[in-house]
């Protein structure tokens, strides 16, 4: 008796998550605007802990906001926007009904837009933030910026997302920050570090593309709307960060250069502009002439704790980041028309290397095919007609193996006409255990500086990696090793069983002396047997979670070594 | 189409009519006039007609203007009398119908007054006609006036002007077709207007509805409504350094938020150009079609291109990307720990075995002799001697030291449960099969042992009757060939009986006859007196297995799912112990009294203590099969289960005089020896009584001793 009776799902749980629907009515927006929301404001579903509670009792699928992004919510005033644009349409429906042309006119000009800075500074409040979020951002605008100009979106966002990946594209040459390359069959991978931060972007390569159906471009499109705004302002910051102009400035060559011509520059139009950009061809100008800065040597500070190993771990790192960095300086190269300029172009610029191309490919060539200084010409075709004595004709992989290997790879695998060899993801870092490709270690060999000749050591790898799976095979066989020994035994009974039977036949034994085996009795091994025993003993005391979790990992482990070991022999 | 062209002809006549006029009656041509006088709409062209003939044809051209300015006057005027095309010809007033239809009348109308028309008296017939053609020169451009029924003879003029229409050409011949146009109103301004009104007075005073629209229009942007035009601001692609003063004021929402997993990066396979050991093999191939799209290892599959300039687009990239944008926004997040757990920390850490020592590791010896499985086996308490019942229907007792057969006793059935009696002064063997049971004096001990146990074989006899109120129990003695063999008792029971235990004292045992029906599954007999009795009135249960608690006066039996504990002394049960396995198969109990142990059939082995509770302590599942004996050694702290697996599995499992201190289990040998024959493997297992050795007896008809 006495006291309110507590009433179920009025607390707890159950009052923290609400779901779509109602959010929804709680919001009063219509199913897309609320989706628009959702994207632009970053909020997602949470899926809770205890869900038949948070239902209320039903198990029924369903989709749970927090209650506390909803209410959020309600105070954004994109929602105002939202609900300002909906009358919008409602009007000039009308309008266009009536046929008041004016009306229709008038409301065009006062269309309602809205901006996005101020979520961009809420969901990023600070600058790492947006950078680490910037994967999926460069993706979809690298996407779009391949989109044709058909009805999918907006001419103008597709131009906007070429301009801002060629900016991107721009800073990361300045900066110097890619580090890995990956040709896939989806397109090509990059990864550059910038601000400490690895973002990882993917470029599908220059084709048209054929438009699914089953893709909503809608969402697509809000997306797309909130990645260019943030990839904006990020540039911003890291092109100030450089002290770069931005919107980023062709350089002019310095004061030698005519004032008029600059004008001119200035003069053309802003698309031809970004084409020559996009060129990726010419330095970018400076807020403060590059002249004068220098990299001050940075002095490394031991934390405490860390010891000296390490550290020089570390420095070697860093050293050969800064070799990488100037992997391809001092060397001249000449794209062919076949091989996608884009890409390649990015990724010389990226490592010091000088490009050209033809001109009739795209704006921005430097230099001649004629051109004597030349050292390398990318092509990819079985055959080439004239052939200049004092340069390398290689196929383009060899450039992004290079990049990948972070040293200058022997050029007589890429020639032309010769089977490539193959192309490795340089994402893969193989853990002990795991299977390595041939082609790795060697590549790895190559880096510790070895010639390729001596393949010696890669054998005694390999051997070593043998001998480790021996020993697992026979830790396996140990399983089997008592029922061995029973065999053993039951051989040398029935031995002697016959002996008895013989005597007991009264027959005269043919009395032998052989002399007896020694038993070599392997310390080690049994020590080992022992060990093994002992662990499976220990293995049956466990209880039913433990062992039911225990088995679960090793069966994964299992199929591992067992993947690592069928892979080679394929 | 034919009636058009009559209204052709119609029009060609007129002219012709009028020439005729003259010649014909007056009284037509007066018609005609007056008819004009009346006007008509179609009477626009015979007029002019009229004034053509009366104008010269030089001035025709202006005659014609001046002429349409009387004619619209006229028109002005008589616009809306009639609009009848009847009325064109009107000597013949019946209209513009079929002249068929006078065929048969003398006339064929009436004319104005009424008076009938006659039709020409002399009707010309085909030769007529013929003739006529033959004849007449003026014949071609006669025509028949059906209205009349009179032959017209058309003049020159009418014939030219049927020619030219004919030809397509305009009627008249002077009609200049190709007469330059005379543009009335033309871009010239000119000084006088087209009309000479007065401008009205709207005109110079303003307007209401206007000054009402623009009032509405001033209210409406006074009141906000319609905002003045907006400036142009491209404000999308304007940035600006947004994280200038980086706040760190977080906002509660960062702290709950759960930054969305990031694309896993490519591996090998997705190369354009990969290891060839990592393209799919045609099997890989066929698996990764038949696989639902989900259950895929790969969402693609791996190819190779041998250049660049090969790889095609991937179709998949849009899908891709889109996949991602549903992930981020719809896909619910939570936060999930990944415990990375190292596999060896979750193995229990146990003192070693080796430091466990004593315990039975090799098989030392092996007693074969048994022709059928080995059902039951039991130790002497002095340890010298090992009996065994086997399904050939022997008993076999052994040395223990020399795997010998001592002697053998053929006792006619299945034997399925052995037990020696635990009292060292007495040698005795109790033996159970089909529904007997037998008591043996083996005779393998020194005579004294021998006689003692002699005495208390017959003590009772040599005392008083044997107590016959127990009706289904039948104690009889041995005679003849069996007692030669050492049988001495034979206890009859109602029932198959499966087991046989002896109380720790040596004069009490029991004996157990599984049947789910009665009350009478449990005896209880007192071998001095030869005493039998069924201790429990109700039936709890298929009894499966019983034991006597070693030193206090306890009964232990195991039905199907529970261990009940009866106290004899007081005669109820104490306890009942719930072991969570569906059939329990055996059961042992600690020589300290305080714990019992359990197999049963589904694998499990289960330790009770029973100080601390009535659920199992422990379960052990390490037997693959299902458990058919354990075993508990009276001296060492070890303990012993045997498998249809062929495993007997030795554990150490020390018991703690300290209350608080819980048994410490250790599993520390599996044992094999046993062949598996009929998906038997050891049926029974037992200790020696002092040595650390364990003896199990298997479904190969063999026993063997682990030392």
């Amino acid at each position: 008796m006495g006291g309110l009776q507590k009433k179920k799902f009025e607390r707890g749980s159950a009052t923290n998550y609400i779901t779509r629907n109602r959010a929804r009515k709680k919001l009063q927006l219509s199913l897309p605007d609320f989706r628009r929301l959702c994207i632009l404001k970053g909020i997602y579903p949470h899926e809770p802990k205890h869900k038949k509670k948070v239902n209320k009792g039903s198990t029924a699928p369903r989709t749970f906001y927090l209650l506390k992004d909803i209410r959020f919510l309600l105070h954004e005033p994109i929602v105002g926007k939202f609900r300002e644009y909906k009358i919008f349409v409602r009007k000039l429906k009308k309008a266009y009904g009536k046929t008041e042309w004016s009306a229709v006119e008038r409301l065009r000009e006062n269309k309602p837009t809205y901006k996005l800075d101020h979520i961009i500074k809420e969901r990023y409040p600070t600058f790492i933030d947006a950078l680490r979020d910037i994967d999926d951002a460069l993706c979809m605008c690298f996407l779009f910026s391949t989109f044709a100009r058909t009805g999918k979106c907006h001419v103008q966002t597709i131009q906007l997302c070429r301009r801002l990946t060629v900016e991107w594209m721009n800073y990361v040459i300045a900066s110097r920050s890619l580090r890995k390359v990956f040709l896939s069959i989806k397109g090509i991978y990059y990864q550059a570090e910038v601000m400490g931060q690895l973002i990882t972007w993917v470029v599908p390569y220059q084709f048209s593309h054929d438009h699914p159906v089953d893709v909503d471009y809608r969402v697509m499109a809000t997306f797309t709307e909130l990645y260019t705004t943030l990839l904006g302002f990020v540039s911003f910051r890291l092109y100030s960060s450089l002290n770069l102009v931005y919107p980023p400035k062709l350089d002019s060559n310095g004061e030698s250069e005519p004032k008029e011509e600059s004008e001119d520059d200035y003069a053309m139009n802003s698309e031809s502009y970004l084409e020559k950009l996009s060129a990726l061809s010419a330095s970018l100008a400076r807020v403060v002439s590059s002249a004068d800065e220098e990299e001050a040597q940075l002095d490394q500070f031991p934390s405490e704790g860390e010891d000296m190993e390490k550290m020089e771990a570390r420095e070697k790192e860093l050293k050969q980041q800064e070799a990488q960095k100037k992997l391809f300086e001092g060397l001249k190269f000449y794209l062919n028309r076949e091989v996608p300029r884009e890409s390649l172009a990015f990724v010389i610029r990226c490592f010091g290397g000088q490009v050209s191309w033809d001109k009739s490919v795209c704006i921005g060539s430097t230099y001649d095919v004629t051109d004597e200084t030349i050292t390398h010409q990318i092509i990819d075709r079985p055959s080439v007609g004239k052939q200049y004595i004092n340069r390398y004709y290689i196929q383009p992989q060899w450039l992004y193996d290079c990049v990948n290997a972070k040293i200058l790879l022997p050029v007589e695998d890429y020639f032309l006409g010769v089977t490539l060899p193959p192309h490795l993801s340089p994402f893969v870092e193989e853990k002990e255990g795991d299977y390595v490709p041939p082609e790795k270690l060697k590549m790895m060999a190559l880096q510790r500086g070895e010639k390729p000749g001596n393949e010696q050591e890669e054998d005694e790898e390999e051997e070593e990696e043998e001998g480790e799976q021996e020993e697992e095979e026979e830790q396996e066989e140990d399983d089997n090793g008592d029922e061995e020994d029973d065999e053993e035994e039951v051989a040398e009974e029935k031995n002697l069983k016959k002996m008895e039977e013989q005597r007991s036949q009264g027959k005269s034994l043919h009395v032998k002396v052989t002399p007896g085996k020694l038993k070599v009795e392997n310390k080690a091994r049994l020590e080992q047997e022992e060990k093994a025993e002992e662990k499976r003993l220990a293995i049956m005391m466990m209880k039913k979670k433990e062992k039911y979790l225990y088995d679960k990992i090793m069966f994964g482990k299992k199929r591992k070594v067992r993947e690592v070991r069928t892979l080679p022999l394929r | 189409m034919e009636r058009a062209l009559q209204q052709i002809f119609n029009f060609n006549r007129k002219p012709a009519d009028e020439d005729k006029d003259d010649d014909l009656s007056d009284s037509e041509d007066s018609v005609y006039s007056g008819l004009e006088d009346s006007g008509s709409d179609s009477e626009e062209e015979e007029g002019s007609d009229d004034d053509e003939e009366e104008g010269s044809d030089d001035n025709d051209d202006k005659m014609k203007e001046k002429k349409e300015g009387e004619v619209s006057e006229e028109k002005k005027k008589h616009e809306y009398e009639h609009d009848s095309s009847d009325e064109e010809d009107i000597r013949n007033t019946v209209g513009n119908i079929p002249m068929e239809w006078y065929k048969d009348f003398p006339h064929i109308g009436y004319n104005l007054d009424g008076k009938k028309i006659y039709k020409p008296i002399r009707n010309k017939d085909e030769l007529d006609d013929f003739l006529d053609k033959m004849e007449n020169p003026e014949y071609w451009r006669t025509v028949h006036d059906k209205q009349t029924g009179s032959d017209v003879v058309l003049s020159d003029d009418q014939v030219e002007l049927v020619n030219r229409l004919q030809r397509g050409q305009f009627g008249d011949v002077n009609f200049n077709e190709c007469e330059p146009m005379v543009e009335f109103f033309s871009s010239d301004v000119m000084i006088h207007p087209v009309t000479n009104r007065p401008a009205d007075k709207r005109s110079f005073i303003p307007s209401l509805t206007e000054k009402e629209k623009v009032s509405k229009l001033v209210h409406a942007i006074k009141m906000g409504w319609i905002k003045p035009r907006r400036v142009e601001d491209d404000g999308r692609g304007r940035y600006y350094n947004l994280w200038a003063s980086e706040d760190s004021s977080i906002l509660a929402r960062h702290k709950m938020h759960l930054p969305a997993p990031k694309i896993p990066l490519p591996g090998h396979h997705e190369s354009y150009n990969p290891p060839p050991e990592y393209l799919f093999t045609d099997e890989e191939r066929a698996l990764w079609e038949q696989q639902d799209p989900a259950d895929r290892k790969l969402p693609f599959v791996p190819r190779k291109y041998s250049s660049l300039r090969q790889v095609p687009a991937f179709s998949q990239f849009i899908h891709e990307r889109f996949e991602r944008c549903l992930d981020l926004y719809l896909c619910p997040r939570q936060r999930k720990m990944r415990v990375n757990v190292n596999p060896e920390d979750l193995i229990p850490q146990l003192p070693k075995p080796k430091d466990l020592q004593p315990f039975p590791t090799t098989r030392s010896l092996v007693y074969r002799g048994h022709s059928g499985l080995v059902r039951s086996i039991s130790v002497s308490p002095s340890g010298q001697w090992l009996a065994s019942g086997s399904d050939d229907g022997s008993v076999r007792f052994w040395e223990v030291c020399s795997s010998r057969c001592m002697k053998t006793v053929q006792v006619g059935g299945a034997v399925k449960s052995v037990a020696w009696n635990p009292n060292p002064s007495v040698c005795l063997l109790a033996v159970a099969l089909d529904s007997v049971v037998l008591i043996l004096s083996p005779s393998l001990a020194d005579k004294q042992v021998i006689l003692s146990s002699e005495r208390l074989l017959s003590a009772q006899q040599e005392g008083e009757e044997p107590a016959e109120g127990n009706g289904s129990v039948v104690w009889s003695e041995a005679e003849g060939e069996e007692l030669n063999q050492g049988l001495r008792l034979k206890i009859q029971h109602p029932k198959a009986v499966h087991q046989v235990v002896w109380h720790a004292k040596g004069d009490y045992l029991a004996s157990v006859m599984p049947d789910n029906t009665s009350h009478l599954q449990v005896y209880i007999h007192q071998l001095s007196r030869r005493r039998s009795q069924n201790p429990f009135s109700r039936n709890k249960g298929l009894v499966q297995c019983i034991s006597f608690h070693p030193i206090r006066p306890y009964f232990f039996v195991a039905t199907q799912r529970s261990i009940r504990i009866y106290n004899l002394v007081k005669q109820e049960m104490t306890k009942k112990l719930q072991t969570n396995s569906k059939w329990i198969s055996s059961m042992a109990v600690h020589p300290g009294g305080d714990h019992v142990i359990c197999g049963s059939y589904d694998c499990k082995l289960s330790w009770f203590d029973l100080d601390l509770s009535t659920k199992p302590y422990k379960m052990l599942r390490h037997h693959k099969k299902a458990v058919r004996g354990v075993a508990y050694h009276r001296l060492y702290p070890l303990f012993a289960s045997a498998s249809d697996d062929g495993s007997v599995i030795v554990c150490h499992g020390t018991v703690y005089n300290d209350l608080l201190q819980n048994p410490l289990i250790v599993p520390v040998k599996v044992l094999r020896g046993h062949v598996m024959t009929h998906d038997l493997g050891v049926l029974d297992v037992t200790f020696h009584p002092t040595q650390p050795w364990v003896f199990s007896s298997g479904a190969d008809a063999t026993i063997c001793l682990f030392t």
